[in-house]
């Protein structure tokens, strides 16, 4: 059975990095007030 | 030469180094790997791991070692990321909190340079113990060389992530986010 884990797959590896920037962008301009 | 060109300049060359292997073990070995593994009538992937992988974790574990130390160095020069008290480095680790100057530049900066600890320290544990018992470097039930296959494999893809909003974050200082 395929594992379901995003990470197994390289599209799933760039998406998840693109989502991580996005959310720590937004993090960064919460903590900084921005 | 200012010590802050040389500093940047070998942030630069050991980044390269470290992150460009990160994505040659990810995009390349990682599959040929694999490939050469499903090929029955082929010359399999032992020349792979005995040849070319020890090599590239020797670079990609010391590359990952000079780009911390080059960047952190670079942080504490710099005098722009400097508080009144604090040198750039801890104000940037701090994300600002202990001078007060959470500036978007240097929350930025200090969440890539986190992002790039914790990069680090996945080389250093998950990834390069585990390798080691798959090389056959370190003695290992064939049951713990499933595992550290495993565990070394979403360490080194973690990494990967995480790489992609680092570069992000390292950019900022020099306008690509902010």
């Amino acid at each position: 059975m395929k594992n379901a884990n995003p990470l197994d797959t390289v599209h799933g590896t760039i998406i998840a990095g693109l989502v991580l920037a996005v959310v720590l962008t937004y993090v960064v301009k919460l903590l900084a007030g921005a | 030469m200012e010590i802050e060109i040389l500093l940047r300049w070998i942030h630069f060359l050991s980044g390269i180094t470290w992150i460009g292997l990160l994505y040659y073990f990810n995009f390349v070995q990682v599959p040929g790997m694999a490939a050469a593994t499903a090929d029955a009538g082929g010359p399999g992937p032992s020349a792979i791991g005995k040849y070319i992988a020890p090599r590239a974790l020797w670079w990609f574990r010391w590359g990952a070692v000079v780009t911390w130390l080059s960047g952190a160095a670079l942080l504490a020069h710099l005098p722009y990321f400097a508080g009144p008290e604090t040198n750039g480095f801890v104000n940037v680790m701090t994300l600002g909190y202990l001078s007060g100057m959470h500036t978007t530049q240097i929350v930025a900066f200090g969440i890539g340079a986190w992002l790039a600890t914790i990069m680090l320290i996945n080389v250093w544990g998950p990834i390069w113990q585990n390798q080691k018992k798959i090389l056959g470097l370190k003695p290992a039930t064939p049951e713990e060389i499933t595992r550290a296959k495993r565990v070394a494999f979403l360490a080194s893809r973690s990494n990967v992530v995480m790489s992609i909003a680092m570069l992000l974050f390292m950019g900022a200082m020099h306008g690509l986010l902010f």
